[in-house]
């Protein structure tokens, strides 16, 4: 389905990157052909945001040629990229978010009248034009910190067109999208391609490039490894160049063994931030060697449900039973002392400390016991030395234990806090999206770590937006909605359309 | 959003009016009561509060320009000091007062350079950078201060003919040496900057989101270099006034905290060159009647109403704190740095 007239209308040679002490991109050749979709593939740190921000002008190459449209450039500054037709919509957004959507779309390249004044008037209508002629519904006048993330990255596609976007950038643009939001995108992209813009899209997930892409070019760390049509490859062939090895995208996993329920749940209620009831009498109960995937649209309750489980919130009533014990409003150390192991939804807030080195994020739910500290003073030995056995069995990618985890990439940032959960004898693990926004191989990684859990006898809660997930791991299906189970069934029952229906508050 | 019109009427006109409307309604209304009750103290007491805010006024504006662009300028009171005692120092040595205001103008920009180049280009923390100007600011003037210079004079008001007769207005806004005028001009045209050009949404840009700014092909080393520059200049203007026109001669640490009160008069303001003009008119009414007070015999025990300024400080800004749903610049205070 290549478009494309055979026009080059970007091309990168040689790009070399290195920033102090790694290589971020090494010898990379990239060919961008007028009309395409071209898809960047590859794991986090494989070097596709870096390759993008040197295109956009954002970094400067240590060695290499970019040529835009037949003509050599020397990109100094975004400035230069806009100037030469190069728009990029950046994984986290770029915009301001007390101004409203005309604001952002001109800001830099501004319609100003006399003394300098800014024709706002102008502005608007430049962006209700640019939504009709491309299908971006958007209001100029709305304040972006009111919107949802679908409509912001259309302001952000918006922004492109305004500077007259020929080639555009989206890094990771699926990333924060629900699955519809991401259909439209696509739509979106190819009405884009047809109006003669050229796209690279960056992504680490393979079914979506199956479906839009021209063209699939693959990084695997730091190198450009191949080129691929996807009329001629699979999702399988895919991860393994951008692995580099075998991989197993289905989860392997015998039969459960279920035992006796450890944790009991009956009609608790949690209130949000807000003081809102978020959880509207749940019950629910897993016993060991299963695990219980509960699935649903993101805000249905289930933040405030994992951390009233695991004393990070508090109980408005209904009660909690591990193991026969009312754990009901036990602070979160009492519930780590009682097994229950947590990996949060997001590990960069509540799951690590990143200012701290890994060995010490490594005991963060033991540092107060023996042998990591005696009468309250530290043993970093000790701390070192468990560091470094768990860096070793986890597979922790990193150049020492005394580096910040903040320096980690995504996926080890992950492997840390798995490590440290299961450092201790547990009963329950409560995992919280615990592969978003990770690469295949550590995907795989978590997966199977959670799987050897259920098999050593432990009870796992998996709460996920990834249908995917939940199908592939769980072996019972709860569905929350408006803070309530409305429906449990074994794995055998449950498929993509029965789930998606009660998410969307469909009667059991 | 749209949907106004189905909104109550009420709601509608309080949205038009908002809060500092509603204020400045019952301020009207009070000042009326009290002209009628007696015309020529409350003439005393506005006026009083006009020249008492104009310091404050000026070094809201310094703060907030450096705020709106992600600087914080806790230095505004070494800038006044400075501005002040420079451009006394040129009116002593010249004689010619427009010199010396451009002399306290450049001394305050020169500090605001300087305080750019700690905090945009060295990175330091902007709290530590403001407090070494007040340091240096307390430390030379009081070195170099030498005691028994006097000047030609002070600048002189210029009243304003016809308007400057009125009742009530003509006093308070219409007979003033020109520094007064041109801090209020000043507040209209930093409020037009700020939010209806583009050098103002580009600033506003870079105090929010400097990345953002950044991808758009803004350059925010520039605009904040700029920008605290120009902001040290209304500094030292604040202080060219108290010596230049307010008092007409220089006296060690002169400013006495107002270019603290003036981040607070910028807190309550809420980050706009207006709301910081209304507050800074609260501070200056509060401190005229305070003087009012002991010239009517009222006998408060002199600490107290000099301590009166701070306390109304402390007690504006925890309630700005408890109430407020303003924020200020998101990315006040952190220096930007770029990756490549």
């Amino acid at each position: 389905m290549v478009q494309s007239n055979g026009k080059i209308v970007l091309e990168a040679r040689g790009i070399t990157k290195r920033f102090p002490g790694v290589l971020a991109c090494g010898d990379i050749d990239l060919v961008l052909y007028e009309g395409e979709i071209l898809a960047l593939l590859g794991e986090n740190g494989a070097g596709k945001s870096t390759l993008m921000n040197i295109l956009y002008g954002l970094y400067r190459p240590d060695e290499g040629e970019i040529w835009i449209k037949g003509e050599k450039v020397q990109l100094q500054s975004p400035r230069d990229a806009i100037d030469r037709g190069v728009g990029m919509v950046h994984q986290h957004f770029q915009l301001v978010e007390v101004m409203t959507v005309a604001e952002n779309v001109v800001l830099g390249s501004e319609i100003v009248r006399a003394v300098d004044r800014l024709d706002l008037r102008a502005a608007n209508k430049i962006v209700r034009d640019l939504s009709q002629q491309y299908g971006l519904q958007v209001d100029p006048e709305s304040v972006i910190e009111d919107l949802p993330v679908g409509t912001r990255q259309r302001v952000e596609i918006i922004k492109a067109l305004y500077r007259n976007a020929e080639i555009l950038i989206l890094d990771e643009p699926t990333a924060v999208l629900t699955p519809q939001e991401a259909n439209e995108l696509f739509q979106i992209m190819r009405e884009l391609t047809e109006r003669g813009v050229s796209i690279i899209f960056i992504t680490h997930k393979l079914k979506e490039v199956l479906d839009v892409a021209d063209r699939v070019g693959v990084l695997r760390r730091c190198q450009m490894v191949g080129i691929a049509l996807p009329a001629e490859a699979t999702e399988q062939s895919l991860a393994e160049m951008m692995v580099g090895r075998e991989v197993v995208l289905q989860v392997e996993k015998s039969e459960a063994q279920p035992g006796k329920p450890v944790l009991k749940i009956n009609d608790i209620r949690v209130c949000d931030v807000r003081e809102h009831e978020a959880v509207q009498g749940l019950s629910l109960e897993i016993r060991e060697g299963e695990i219980l995937g509960v699935a649903g649209v993101q805000g249905n309750g289930q933040r405030e449900f994992v951390e009233a489980l695991t004393g990070l919130r508090p109980v408005e009533s209904g009660s909690i039973q591990l193991d026969g014990q009312d754990i009901t409003n036990f602070t979160a150390r009492q519930v780590i002392e009682m097994g229950v192991a947590h990996i949060p939804e997001d590990r960069e807030k509540h799951g690590l400390v990143m200012a701290y080195t890994i060995a010490n994020n490594m005991v963060l739910n033991s540092y107060y016991e023996q042998p990591f500290s005696r009468h309250g003073v530290l043993n970093q030995e000790a701390i070192r030395e468990n560091g470094k056995k768990l860096v070793k069995e986890y597979d922790v990618r990193t150049h020492s234990i005394d580096a910040r985890a903040g320096s980690l990439s995504g996926g080890n940032k992950q492997k840390v806090i798995v490590a440290r959960e299961f450092s201790r004898p547990i009963k329950l693990l409560v995992a919280n999206q615990p592969t978003r926004g990770l690469d295949v191989g550590s995907i795989e990684f978590i997966h199977k770590q959670i799987i050897r859990q259920r098999d050593s006898g432990i009870a796992v809660l998996l709460v996920s937006a990834e249908l995917d997930e939940i199908l592939s791991l769980s072996d019972r299906v709860a569905v929350i909605f408006n803070g309530r189970i409305a429906s449990t069934m074994p794995i055998a029952e449950a498929s993509r359309e029965k789930l998606g229906l009660l998410m969307a508050g469909a009667e059991a | 959003m749209e949907a106004t019109a189905s909104e109550p009427v009420t709601k509608r006109i309080w949205g038009r009016v908002g809060y500092g409307g509603t204020l400045l309604i019952i301020a009207i209304i009070a000042i009326l009561v009290f002209y009628f009750i007696d015309s020529l103290q409350t003439e005393a007491v506005l006026a009083s509060a006009i020249r008492q805010s104009t310091p404050l006024i000026l070094g809201a504006l310094c703060g907030l320009l450096g705020e709106r662009t992600g600087v914080i300028n806790i230095g505004i009171e070494g800038q006044m000091l400075s501005g002040a005692f420079v451009g006394f120092l040129v009116s002593v040595y010249t004689g010619n007062l427009v010199l010396a205001i451009f002399a306290g103008v450049l001394t305050g920009m020169l500090l605001g350079t300087f305080l750019a180049l700690m905090s945009v280009t060295l990175k330091m923390d902007q709290i530590i950078g403001g407090t070494v100007i007040n340091i240096l600011a307390i430390g030379l003037t009081g070195f170099f201060y030498v005691g028994g210079l006097s000047t030609e004079g002070k600048l002189r008001a210029i009243p304003i003919p016809f308007l400057s007769d009125l009742p009530i207005v003509g006093k308070t806004f219409f007979n003033w040496p020109p520094l007064t005028y041109l801090a209020i001009i000043l507040v209209f045209v930093m409020h037009y900057v700020l939010f209806y050009t583009r050098w103002g949404l580009r600033t506003r840009s870079v105090g929010e989101h400097p990345r953002a700014a950044d991808t758009v092909g803004i350059n925010v080393f520039a605009m904040r270099y700029i920008n605290v520059t120009l902001a040290g200049g209304f500094a030292g203007l604040a202080g060219a006034f108290l010596t230049l026109e307010a008092v007409g001669s220089f006296e060690r640490g002169m400013t006495n905290g107002r270019g603290f009160v003036a981040l607070a008069v910028m807190i309550f303001g809420r980050w706009t060159p207006l709301g910081a003009w209304g507050a800074a008119l609260l501070f200056g009414l509060a401190l005229a009647l305070t003087t009012q007070f002991q010239f009517m015999g009222i006998n408060i025990p002199h600490q107290f109403t000099g301590m009166f300024p701070y306390v109304l400080t402390i007690v504006v800004v925890a309630l700005t704190g408890l109430f407020g749903h303003f924020r200020p610049p998101a990315a006040v205070g952190q220096p930007y740095e770029t990756e490549g």
